[in-house]
């Protein structure tokens, strides 16, 4: 009935996007405790962020810290709000994005799984050898593929693989790293 | 000197340590252990609430009339829920506060025991950081960490959930001297402004003609010093200022380059100066949708100054041109220094046309209301009550929200930082007569205010239970216009004139509940006993409930319509509908 009046956002004016939005990978230092990830979660969610990708594991025992890299895709001006925000939580060092820094390595890893017999079944092992990809598990019906690169690379990997038979496929999410000499 | 001891005894060494002389609290099964360590010492006061969001209102009340950081002790499961709305109001108003909830021992965290809820999972967006603490050891670390966390950088919330095992628990307790909670490993606010970035401030204020300072509650919190800083920078600069309704006392209100405060229902002149500013200064404040209405029409030709502690308040919502990030107090008085290793002459001459204009808006009156017959005007409420008290040192003023929390940030100036209370930021109705209760606390002999509404007192009411307990003599002045008054005005200026719900049936007789609860009741519905009635509210030894009926269809104006920039205003002298002011844009935004 009043479709029209239907609330458009909780702020007092909507100033209309002129910007327009970026994928940009962050790497954000974090204490290894519990609850970080629901804090970085909730903080997404809490402020309408995007994340297209995230992993987080712990990279130095003895300082008890992780590395979670991040991929989301904003606009420059909430890119800033998001590096900004993460800093703010008590438990994240460093905020880092690697996009603005440029030139940084980005790397993904997939275990794609191809049931089949015959010439399909030869053809995705072709192809597998042709993407560098190993075999990790096979049967006389199937083979699981680890392919390791950049996400374009597993993207043209995996639509290759369906019409070849692909069961599944699981990713790690993107792991980033500056390159040079400096560290985070 | 490392010490052995019981988790709670950690607990409240731990407050002693850092100088806690009074907490909030209520007690319950998961927080016995602390609550027998409490009962024998005689160090920490513990102020029995009536509900636990009744505590965390009265530790902000505690904490912004002192500077110190408010404490909260509540109990699992609903102890803890209750807390929520006090927590996310400390959030968003940048009050420091460490609440610290009793949680079911560690083997039954996770198996829905009695009175258990996930504390730190709800209280993870409404709290500035939150603890829980599974390990005794780490108990003195986390609690010296968390006043730490409250007080410094942007204040806020913090919470500690300690399971009961954990309270019970031996271990070792470190004072905060050996803690060094400033070293800690990544939690370093940055407090001093970049001198480069001040000293270019200070030559853009020098050449402006056309200046405003937009204060906010950034001021308030830095403390008293931040606020003689800002009065020395305003009198040497000769510049007009503004607050937000939270930066309020931080400038004397009897200045005469005070503009009052600005925003939705904020004074023509100071809306006016900020749309029509070469040059606007912001100290710890920060573009909230109530100050800048419509964003794209934000003062348009103005440059931009934003000094905040908090690095992402800085092109959050409006672009600045130039952000300095670090404690107001500290750059305010760097900003004096420079200004003055600049120049010793005085830009009044430079300045004059600006005032000028300023001098023509500030005769529209825009606070102005006209008191006829013996029906109260709010307003005129407010001003009785001022005049009754001014000139007094000692008074502090706690609102509910709502259209008397407008009229009484437009009516009821205040010369001193800290005097002042109100929730801003998240709009909690029941907020006042708490937070009066924890002023009252924190100030014995003072004279502490309420400024409230007949329907948000009704939310909290049952503190005044702790007031009567406590002997805390809090003067709640409850405009009584048996309206939402503020629900009703949108619904006047966006519905249509339906009124939805928006009024108040069935009221109690104030007079006989403040009997009820063992107060002093008074009532008052004729402008000729309203002079006499404030003095024996005044006079009253006790807590009293003041039931002010007032005129039951005041709008609260000036006040910027939805989605429209400073410039169009409804002033208190407009004679169409309001209801057409607004269109149908405006009326998709809150």
């Amino acid at each position: 009935m009043n479709a029209h009046l239907q609330p458009t956002g909780s702020v007092y004016f909507l100033a209309p996007e002129t910007q327009t939005p970026e994928r940009h990978t962050l790497s954000v230092l974090v204490d290894n405790e519990p609850g970080i990830l629901a804090r970085i979660a909730g903080l997404f969610s809490a402020r309408g962020f995007n994340i297209e990708s995230l992993t987080v594991s712990e990279t130095e025992h003895e300082k008890g810290l992780s590395r979670i890299t991040l991929v989301t895709v904003a606009t420059p001006k909430v890119l800033l709000q998001i590096k900004l925000q993460l800093e703010r939580l008590v438990p994240v060092h460093k905020v880092h994005d690697l996009t603005a820094e440029g030139r940084a390595l980005e790397r993904e890893l997939a275990l794609v799984k191809v049931a089949g017999t015959g010439e399909p079944r030869a053809e995705a092992l072709r192809l597998a050898d042709a993407y560098r990809a190993q075999i990790v598990d096979a049967t006389t019906e199937s083979f699981v593929f680890e392919i390791t690169g950049k996400p374009s690379k597993i993207d043209s990997f995996i639509a290759i693989m369906v019409p070849l038979g692909m069961v599944e496929v699981v990713r790690t999410g993107l792991a980033a790293i500056g390159r040079g000499a400096e560290g985070m | 000197m490392a010490q052995q001891m019981t988790g709670a005894e950690m607990v409240i060494q731990a407050l002693t340590d850092q100088g806690v002389t009074d907490i909030f609290g209520y007690p319950g099964g998961a927080v016995l252990p602390m609550y027998d360590v409490i009962f024998q010492q005689d160090k920490v006061r513990h102020i029995l609430v009536r509900h636990e969001q009744g505590a965390t209102h009265m530790a902000e009340g505690y904490a912004r009339s002192t500077g110190k950081v408010g404490v909260v002790l509540v109990t699992s499961g609903p102890g803890a829920t209750n807390a929520v709305t006090g927590l996310t109001d400390a959030l968003m108003d940048s009050i420091p506060m460490v609440c610290i909830t009793g949680q079911v021992a560690t083997p039954l965290i996770g198996s829905d025991a009695f009175q258990e809820c996930d504390t730190v999972g709800i209280t993870r967006s409404c709290t500035k950081h939150n603890y829980l603490v599974k390990n005794v050891n780490d108990l003195s670390r986390v609690l010296h960490e968390a006043f730490y966390i409250a007080r410094s950088g942007r204040p806020g919330p913090v919470l500690i959930d300690i399971p009961k095992d954990v309270q019970f628990a031996l271990g070792t307790y470190y004072g905060p001297a050996e803690i060094e909670t400033t070293r800690h490993k990544s939690y370093h606010p940055q407090t001093e402004g970049d001198a480069r970035l001040i000293e270019a401030a200070v030559d853009l204020m020098l050449r402006s003609e056309r200046p405003v300072f937009y204060t906010g509650g950034g001021v308030v919190n830095s403390g008293p010093e931040a606020s003689e800083s800002l009065r020395e920078l305003a009198e040497l600069t000769g510049f007009p200022v503004t607050s937000t309704l939270m930066g309020l006392g931080a400038f004397p209100g009897s200045s005469k380059q005070w503009l009052g405060m600005l925003g939705m229902h904020g004074s023509y002149e100071a809306n006016m100066a900020m749309h029509d500013c070469d040059l606007m200064i912001n100290i710890g404040a920060r573009f909230d949708d109530r100050i800048t209405g419509r964003i794209d029409a934000f003062s348009p030709g103005s440059r931009k100054i934003h000094v905040d502690i908090d690095p992402s308040s800085i092109n959050k919502n409006v672009r600045i041109d130039l952000p300095i990030i670090g404690d107001c107090g500290q750059v305010l008085k760097e900003m004096v220094r420079v200004w003055r290793s600049k120049t010793n002459e005085s830009r009044a001459e430079a300045l004059a046309p600006w005032w000028k204009e300023i001098a023509s808006w500030r005769k529209r009156n825009s606070f102005g209301f006209q008191q006829t017959g013996s029906v109260i005007k709010p307003q005129f409420a407010i001003q009785r009550l001022y005049e009754a008290v001014k000139g007094r040192q000692d008074v502090y003023v706690t609102t509910e929200v709502g259209q008397h929390q407008m009229w009484a940030a437009q009516h009821f100036p205040f010369e001193m930082p800290n005097h002042w209370m109100t929730s801003g930021g998240l709009g909690t109705m029941g907020y006042g007569l708490p937070a009066a209760i924890g002023v009252q606390v924190a100030h014995p002999d003072a004279l502490v205010i309420d400024i409230a509404g007949e329907a948000s007192v009704q939310m909290t009411m049952q503190e005044m239970s702790t007031a009567v307990q406590y002997e805390l003599p809090v003067k709640i002045f409850i405009l009584n216009n048996e309206r939402m008054g503020m629900v009703r005005q949108w619904q006047e200026l966006l519905h249509g004139g339906r009124y939805s719900h928006s009024y108040s049936e069935s009221l109690p007789d104030f007079v006989k509940l403040a009997e009820a609860y063992g107060g002093h009741g008074i009532k008052c519905d004729d402008a000729a006993d309203l002079d006499a009635a404030i003095k024996e509210m005044l006079d009253s030894p006790k807590p009293v409930l003041f039931d002010c009926l007032v005129e039951k269809h005041e709008n609260c104006l000036p006040m910027i319509p939805s989605g429209k920039p400073h410039n169009e205003m409804i002033l208190p002298d407009f004679k169409g509908d309001v209801g057409e002011v607004i269109d149908a844009k405006g009326r998709e935004l809150v």
